[in-house]
C-alpha cells in the first residue's frame, strides 16, 4: 500500500473532525477497505481509526421494541447475539452466509453497509474503463464477462452489484440507518441508503462526505418465525451470491398478513420486490401465486451476455425463498 | 519391521503443525531486501517508456530494473530453455510485450512496503498491437506440434492406418466435442525466490518442484557454471505443475541481487501467479466413437485442440490415453495447437490425462447409454491384455479388480440408468462412473547414504517434498533396508547439493527415488556389517555376511541373542561417518513392458432440480498403482487429486477477457478452488497389486492418477440426474438451469 | 528514513532507537486528534507500538501501512503465519487476537497494542507440548503441503471456541456446520476430509459424550 497517516480519535466528534481533512476515510474492521487499498482501487491518505469507539459496538433493545446494532458491532457478534438470533433470525442467517468466521469477526455493520462491488473491473485497477473508480473513462464490464454483474437497476454507465448479503436482510426488515455529522444527525431509510448507478456510478451511497453511520435500526419484527435468506452461489462457501432472496412473512394461521421480499446479487442496492404485499397478502402461498410474484420480480431484467440465467434462477429463488419462509423456522 | 507399506505418520508433521517448517519466503538473511515485479497491462506490443524516475526517488528504493537497463544476457536470455524446467522467459531483453501480465519492470527497496509502493509508481507506456485472443477464429490456424515430450503428436492404428481390420455392424455412434476451461494451479504458496550472491557463487531459495532444474535453468540463462549454483528448498507449499520450471522472476531475482550486492527476496502476490507462472490450456476435443452393438470398440477418434502462447510450444496431450486405455482396432488421435497472445501454459496436475479423460470417458458414458449397455461391463468388453498401441505387455494392469472392488464399496449395482431416476430428500440424484489413468514414469536419480557418529542415519537425496510425503517414504525405506528404527533416519531433500534427482512432476519421484534410497541404504549396511565383521570386539566379528542381522540399529549374529549397536563398532574404528552412494536407473523397462496406472472412480451428485447447485456427497476411488509405499501418505495423495478434480468438474475456470488479453477473475475470491464445504465423503484405495517392473519397490506414482476420471464420473453423475449432459467445463448452475 | 528488514529483535530495538520516534515506556498509541502529516511519496513518521504476541511484549516502530501479517513475518521473524493472497480470500493468514480469529493480513500492525495475539507458534506449551489441535492434525495427516496449515489449526482452535462459549454449546456441530465455519481456510492439496475429521473429535457428536 501506499504511505498514509494515521489517528485514532478519542471520541466521535473528534473522529468527524478528522475525517473532514482531505483524503481522509475511516476507518473500521478494514476488511473491504484495506482490501480495496492494497488494489490501489481507492487511496485515502489519511486514515481514521475509529474501532476504539466502543460506543458504537453496542446492540440494544430500543423502546419501541425494535433493536439498534452499532455500526461498528462486528458481523460475527451481531450474527450471535440473542436479540437478533431470536428476533431476526433473517438478518442472522444472512450474516452467517457472508464471508468466512475471520472476516466475520473483524467486518463491521457499517463497513458492510458502504462495502464496494465486486464487478472484476472495478477491482482490478488493471482494467482502465471503470466510471465507478474514474467517472467518463467508460464501462469495461458491459462488452466484457458480466457473469456475476447487474440485471437490474442498471445504466450505460455501470452494470456493478451490491455484493452484501447483510444489506439485503436489512431492506427484508425496514432498517434504518443512523447518521451523524458535525451538522447533527439524521437518518435514512436503507431502502434509500445505496443508489442506482445511473449518471454518477462513483457514489455507491447517499452518505454525505464527512458524516459517519453510528448505527443501524430494526423496527419490531412480525417476521422472524417466517423469514428465510436464500444465498445462490457457484461453490458451497466463502463466495459471494450470484442470487439471493430475503423473504419474510408475517403468518397469523395460514394467512399472510404482510410480505418482504427484497433480491441480492442482481442490483446495485438491494432489490425490493415492491408488488409482493399487494400479490401475496392475504392471498393462499400457492405455486400459482409464488410464481407470479417471481415473474413479476423479474420483469424488467435487462440481462447481460453472460448473466441472463440470473432471470430464471432469480424467479426460482423467489419461489424457493418464499416456500421456506412459509415453512417457518422451529420455535 | 515392515515400515514399507505401513501407515507412517508424517515425519516432517510436527515442523509444519507448529509452523517451523521453513519455506522459500520465510527464509531470512542479513542485509536481504526485497523485490516486486511490474506486469504489462497490454497482451501485445512493445514498451515505449519506462518512467521510474518518481519510484527511484521513493523512501528505501534501491534499483529499478528493466529492458533499459537489464544486463544482458547469453542468447537474448534464452541460453537455459529446455523444458520442463526451462522455459521461454520474459527477463528484460527487450521491449517486446507477448501477454498480458509479462514480466516488464521490478524494483528492488529496503522493506517489502517500500518496494511494493515503488513498483505501483514505476509508469509503463506501451505502443500496444492487436492481439490475438480468440480462440475460436485461430482454431483454423491451428498447428501440429510434432512431438508432446517424447510421444509424436499423431497417431493412427488399423483403419485410419490403412490396415485392414475385421468388418463390423456398428450400433452406436458418438460424435461430439468436449471442452475444458483455462485453470490456474494457485498453490497456496506463491512463487517465492531468494537469491543471494557470496564472490560468484549464486544461493537460490526457491519454491520449486525441480531442485536440479532449477539450478541448471538459471546456470545457463545467467552465463555461469551449474557448480556456482545451488537451490535449496526444503519445503514447498505445492506445485502441481507450476513449480516445476524456473520462470522468470528467478533468474531475475539473481540479477538484481547481483546490482544491488545484497539477497533479494522476491515472492509474487496472487494475481501475478495468473500472469506468467504457467496455466492449464483451454482444450476442445473432438472425440468420435463407435462400437457394435455388444459394447465392442471399433473405432475412436480423439482431436486436441489447446492453446499456447505466441513464444513458446506447450501442447496438453489430451488424446494420449484413448491410445492405449481401451482394446479398439481403429485409433487416430492429433493434438494441435492455437497461438495466442496468453502466456505460456505448462504442466498442471495429470497433464493431458486429467483433460483428456474428461472428454473420452465422457464420450464412453454417451456411447453406453446409445448402446443401453451398463457402463462397467461395456468397459469389460474392451480391457485389452496388453497395451494396444505399443503391444507390449502391461507392467501390471488390474482395472478389473478396480471396477470390482469400486462398484461394491460405492453400491453400483443399485443403480437405475434411467436419467432421472433417483431422488433424496427432494435432490435430483445421480451416479457417474469414469476410469482414471496415468503413466508411471521414472528417472534415474542418486542418494547418499550417512551413518553419524552420533548413530544417526542421514539419506539424502535432490528431491522434492510437495506435501508428496517424500520425507517420510525416503525414511521408511531407509530404515527397513539398514534395520534401523524409523526415529534413527533423517531424510534429507531440497538441497542441489544432494544427489540429482528428476522433477516432482509426471508422478515419478517415488519410483524414481525410492530405488536409489533403498540402493545407498543397502550399500550402507554392507559396509556397515563389513566394519563390524572385522571389528575384534563386536559380537559379530569374523561372522559371515549371511549370519549378519542389523536390526533396531543393533548388530547380532542371527543365532544368537547379543546385539550391540552399530554405531560403538563406528566408535571403536575411529569415529567417522560410514557413507554409501548409490544410483538407480530405470534401465529399458520401457521396451518391453507398457508401465501405466489405473483406475475406476464413481462419484455421487446431488442436484436441486430448481436452482441447478450440484454437490458431491461421495466418490469412490479405487486404484491399480502397484504398492503404496506409505497408506497414509498415499491415501492422502489420492484424496488430494479427487478434491483437485471436484474443483475440475463443477467451478474452476480462469476468465479471459477477450479484448485486453487479461485474466478477470485473478484472485482466490473469484477463481474458486474447493472450500471445505465442497468436499464430502471421498473413499480412495489402492487394489492389491505386484508390479516387478516398474522398480524394486514395485511402486508406481500416485500423485497424479487422483484428478483423472473425476471430472467425467461427475459429469456423467449429472447426466444420470438430470439428463442434462454438459461437455464443457465447468458444470456452473447456469448449465443446469433448462 | 528507510527501516531495514531484519528479523532480528535486538536490531529493531537499536534501529528505533536510532530513529526520530522515541519510545516511552508505557504502550505507545498516538495522541488523539494528532494525525501525522504525510505525504505519500516520501516517508511518514513511524509510531512505536508494543505488540503482544504469544505472551511475549515486542516493541516496534512501525509505518501505519504495515499489515499486523507482515509485522509478524517481516518484523519479529514469525513466520509460521503465511502469506497466501494478501486479500483475506485464503485463510493462510489466520491469527488469534483475543481469542478470535482474523485474516492478519487485512488489518494494522499499529492498532493491535492493546491486543493479545495467538499464532502458531504460540499454541504449544512452554515445555514444547503440542496443543491438542495440533497434535489432531498430525494424527488425521489433516495437511500435505503444511503451507495453510498454521491458518487451519488457529481456525480450528478459535473455532472450538467459539461453539463452547457460543449460544449452541450444548449442541455439537454437524459435519456440515463444520464444514462451513471451517471454509474461511482454504487448503489446495485438498486435506478437507482429514481437517474435518479433526474438528469433530472437539466440537462433533462423539465429542459431546465425552
Amino acid at each position: 500500500m501506499d504511505n498514509f497517516s494515521y489517528a485514532r480519535p478519542g471520541d466521535l466528534d473528534g473522529a468527524l473532525r478528522l475525517v473532514a481533512q482531505p483524503g481522509a476515510a475511516f476507518l473500521a474492521g478494514g476488511t473491504n477497505l484495506l482490501d480495496l487499498m492494497k488494489g490501489r482501487v481507492t487511496t485515502p491518505t489519511r486514515l481514521i481509526d475509529i474501532t476504539q469507539l466502543r460506543g458504537l459496538a453496542q446492540i440494544h433493545e430500543l423502546p419501541d421494541g425494535g433493536i439498534r446494532i452499532g455500526a461498528l458491532a462486528s458481523n460475527a457478534d451481531a450474527a450471535e447475539h440473542d436479540l437478533v438470533r431470536l428476533r431476526y433470525p433473517l438478518l442472522a442467517e444472512a450474516l452467517l452466509s457472508g464471508a468466512s468466521g475471520q472476516l466475520r469477526n473483524m467486518a463491521t455493520t457499517g463497513g458492510n453497509l458502504l462495502q464496494r462491488t465486486r464487478c472484476p473491473y472495478f477491482y482490478d485497477v488493471g482494467f482502465i474503463h471503470c466510471n465507478k473508480r474514474e467517472p467518463g473513462s467508460g464501462c469495461d464490464a458491459l462488452q466484457g464477462f458480466n457473469r456475476n454483474l447487474a440485471i437490474l437497476g442498471v445504466s450505460h454507465n455501470c452494470i456493478a452489484t451490491n455484493p452484501s448479503d447483510m444489506n439485503v436482510a436489512l431492506a427484508a426488515l425496514d432498517a434504518v440507518v443512523q447518521i451523524r455529522s458535525p451538522r447533527g444527525s439524521r437518518q435514512l431509510a436503507l431502502r434509500d441508503f445505496h443508489r442506482l448507478p445511473g449518471d454518477t456510478p462513483e457514489r455507491d451511497t447517499n452518505l454525505a462526505p464527512g458524516e459517519i453511520i453510528v448505527a443501524v435500526d430494526l423496527p419490531p419484527s412480525p417476521f422472524a418465525r417466517h423469514s428465510h435468506y436464500l444465498k445462490v452461489r457457484d461453490r458451497a462457501s466463502y463466495a459471494f451470491a450470484l442470487v439471493s432472496v430475503a423473504a419474510a412473512l408475517s403468518m397469523e394461521g395460514n394467512e399472510v398478513r404482510d410480505v418482504r421480499l427484497v433480491m441480492g446479487g442482481v442490483a446495485p442496492k438491494p432489490w425490493i420486490i415492491e408488488a409482493a404485499p399487494a400479490m401475496l397478502v392475504g392471498k393462499p402461498l400457492d405455486a400459482a401465486n409464488l410464481e407470479a410474484v417471481a415473474e413479476a420480480a423479474l420483469r424488467d431484467a435487462e440481462p447481460q451476455a453472460d448473466n441472463a440465467f440470473k432471470v430464471a434462477l432469480g424467479k426460482r429463488a423467489i419461489v424457493r425463498a418464499l416456500q421456506r419462509a412459509a415453512a417457518g423456522r422451529e420455535a | 519391521m515392515a515400515l514399507i507399506g505401513a501407515a507412517v505418520e508424517r515425519v516432517d508433521g510436527r515442523l509444519k503443525v507448529t509452523g517451523v517448517a521453513p519455506y522459500s519466503g520465510d527464509v531470512a538473511l542479513p542485509r536481504l531486501t526485497h523485490a516486486v515485479l511490474v506486469l504489462s497491462t497490454i497482451a501485445n506490443g512493445r514498451i515505449t517508456r519506462i518512467d521510474s524516475a518518481g519510484a527511484e526517488r521513493m523512501p528505501g528504493v534501491l534499483w529499478v530494473m528493466s529492458h533499459l537497463n537489464a544486463p544482458r544476457l547469453p542468447d537474448g536470455g534464452r541460453a537455459g530453455v529446455h523444458p520442463p524446467a526451462g522455459r521461454v522467459l520474459g527477463l528484460f531483453q527487450d521491449d517486446a510485450v507477448h501477454y498480458d501480465r509479462q514480466p516488464v519492470a521490478l524494483v528492488v527497496a529496503e522493506t517489502l512496503d517500500q518496494a511494493e509502493a515503488a513498483a505501483a509508481a514505476v509508469r509503463v507506456g506501451y505502443s500496444p498491437a492487436t492481439a490475438q485472443l480468440d480462440f475460436t477464429a485461430a482454431k483454423p490456424d491451428a498447428y501440429s506440434p510434432g512431438k508432446i515430450n517424447d510421444a509424436p503428436a499423431d497417431s493412427a492404428r488399423g483403419r485410419f492406418a490403412g490396415e485392414q481390420t475385421a468388418a463390423v455392424t456398428i450400433a452406436a455412434r458418438v460424435a461430439e466435442t468436449y471442452g475444458t476451461p483455462i485453470e490456474h494451479h494457485n498453490p497456496m504458496e506463491p512463487h517465492a525466490t531468494v537469491a543471494q550472491w557470496q564472490g560468484d557463487e549464486l544461493t537460490l531459495y526457491d519454491a520449486t518442484q525441480f531442485i536440479s532444474g532449477c539450478r541448471n535453468t538459471v546456470a545457463k540463462t545467467l552465463g555461469i557454471p551449474p557448480e556456482k549454483v545451488r537451490v535449496v528448498c526444503p519445503y514447498v507449499g505445492g506445485g502441481f505443475g507450476c513449480k516445476g520450471s524456473a520462470w522468470s522472476h528467478v533468474p531475475l531475482a539473481a540479477l538484481a541481487a547481483r546490482q544491488v550486492g545484497r539477497p533479494v527476496k522476491l515472492v509474487l502476490t496472487r494475481d501475478q501467479m495468473f500472469g506468467f507462472v504457467g496455466c492449464r490450456p483451454l482444450t476442445e476435443q473432438e472425440v468420435v466413437v463407435t462400437a457394435d452393438a455388444s459394447g465392442q470398440f471399433d473405432s475412436m477418434q480423439h482431436h486436441s485442440f489447446s492453446h499456447t502462447s505466441v513464444i513458446e510450444d506447450f501442447t496438453e496431450g489430451a488424446a494420449v490415453q484413448t491410445r492405449i486405455l481401451y482394446s479398439c482396432p481403429s485409433v487416430e488421435t492429433q493434438h494441435r495447437l492455437v497461438k495466442l497472445n496468453v502466456e505460456t501454459p505448462t504442466f498442471q496436475r495429470a497433464p493431458g490425462h486429467c483433460t483428456g479423460t474428461f472428454a473420452l470417458e465422457s464420450a464412453l458414458d454417451e456411447l453406453a447409454y446409445r448402446l443401453r449397455l451398463e457402463p462397467i461391463a461395456m468397459r469389460l468388453r474392451n480391457e485389452p491384455p496388453a497395451d494396444p498401441q505399443s503391444k507390449l505387455p502391461w507392467s501390471s494392469r488390474s482395472l478389473r479388480a478396480c471396477y470390482v472392488s469400486g462398484a461394491k464399496a460405492f453400491g453400483w449395482s443399485a443403480r437405475n440408468p434411467e436419467p432421472r431416476s433417483m431422488r433424496c430428500a427432494g435432490q435430483l440424484v445421480g451416479w457417474g462412473y469414469a476410469t482414471a489413468t496415468y503413466p508411471a514414469n521414472r528417472s534415474a536419480a542418486s542418494a547418499v547414504a550417512r551413518l553419524n557418529p552420533d548413530g544417526f542415519v542421514v539419506i539424502q537425496c535432490g528431491t522434492q517434498d510437495l506435501g508428496t510425503g517424500t520425507y517420510t517414504i525416503m525414511a521408511q525405506v531407509a530404515a527397513q533396508t539398514l534395520g534401523f528404527p524409523l526415529d534413527r533416519v533423517r531424510a534429507e531433500l531440497g538441497d542441489s547439493r544432494f544427489p540429482d534427482a528428476p522433477v516432482s512432476g509426471g508422478s515419478q519421484s517415488a519410483a524414481s527415488v525410492t530405488p536409489a534410497v533403498q540402493a545407498a541404504a543397502a550399500a550402507l549396511r554392507e559396509k556397515l556389517v563389513n566394519l563390524a565383521i572385522s571389528d575384534e570386539s563386536s559380537p559379530v566379528y569374523r561372522a559371515l555376511a549371511g549370519e549378519v542381522v542389523l536390526e533396531a540399529g543393533r548388530v547380532g549374529l542371527r543365532s544368537q541373542s547379543r546385539r550391540e549397536p552399530i554405531a560403538a563398532a563406528l566408535a571403536r574404528s575411529g569415529g567417522k561417518e560410514v557413507v554409501a552412494m548409490a544410483t538407480a536407473d530405470p534401465g529399458d523397462a520401457k521396451k518391453h513392458h507398457s508401465l501405466h496406472s489405473f483406475g475406476a472412480v464413481f462419484a455421487e451428485v446431488s442436484i436441486d432440480p430448481d436452482l441447478g447447485l450440484v454437490r458431491v456427497p461421495r466418490v469412490v476411488g479405487r486404484y491399480s498403482v502397484g504398492r503404496l509405499l506409505n497408506e497414509t501418505t498415499g491415501r492422502s495423495q489420492l484424496l488430494g487429486g479427487v478434491v483437485w478434480g471436484i474443483g475440475m468438474a463443477l467451478m474452476e475456470e480462469s476468465i479471459l477477457d477477450g479484448r485486453s488479453g487479461r485474466i478477470v477473475n485473478a484472485n482466490l475470491a473469484e477463481y474458486h478452488v474447493p472450500t471445505n464445504a465442497d468436499i464430502g465423503r471421498i473413499d480412495v484405495d489402492v487394489v492389491p497389486e505386484f508390479d516387478p517392473f516398474i522398480d524394486p519397490l514395485g511402486a508406481r506414482g500416485i500423485g497424479e492418477i487422483g484428478i483423472t476420471g473425476v471430472a467425467a464420473a461427475v459429469a456423467n453423475a449429472v447426466y444420470h440426474a438430470t439428463g442434462i449432459r454438459v461437455r464443457r467445463l465447468p458444470i456452473t448452475l447456469d448449465k443446469l438451469l433448462s | 528514513m528507510s527501516q531495514p528488514s531484519n528479523p532480528s529483535r535486538r536490531n529493531f530495538l537499536q534501529s528505533a532507537a536510532a530513529g526520530a520516534v522515541a519510545l516511552p515506556l508505557a504502550r505507545a498509541v498516538p495522541a488523539p486528534d494528532s494525525p501525522q502529516t504525510v505525504d505519500a511519496s516520501t516517508a511518514v513518521a513511524q509510531s512505536a507500538i508494543r505488540l503482544k504476541v504469544n505472551g511475549q511484549f515486542h516493541d516496534l516502530s512501525v509505518e501505519p501501512r504495515l499489515t499486523l501479517l507482515d509485522a509478524l513475518r517481516e518484523h519479529l521473524a514469525l513466520t509460521g503465519t503465511k502469506k497466501g493472497c494478501d486479500r483475506g480470500q485464503c485463510g493462510a493468514c489466520t491469527v488469534l487476537v483475543n481469542g478470535r480469529r482474523i485474516n492478519s493480513c487485512l488489518t494494522l500492525a499499529i492498532r493491535h497494542s492493546d491486543d493479545d495475539i495467538v499464532t502458531v507458534e504460540g499454541l504449544a506449551a512452554s515445555d514444547g507440548q503440542l496443543h491438542p489441535v495440533q497434535t489432531a492434525f498430525m494424527r488425521h495427516d489433516a495437511f500435505q503441503c503444511g503451507f495453510c496449515t498454521p491458518g487451519q489449526i488457529c481456525s480450528a482452535v478459535a473455532l472450538i471456541d467459539e461453539h463452547k462459549n457460543g449460544p449452541r454449546a450444548q449442541r455439537p456441530m454437524t459435519d456440515d456446520e463444520i464444514r462451513d465455519r471451517m471454509s474461511g481456510n482454504i487448503c489446495r492439496c485438498g486435506a478437507y476430509p482429514h481437517i474435518l475429521a479433526v474438528v469433530r473429535e472437539f466440537v462433533g457428536e462423539a465429542a459431546a459424550d465425552g
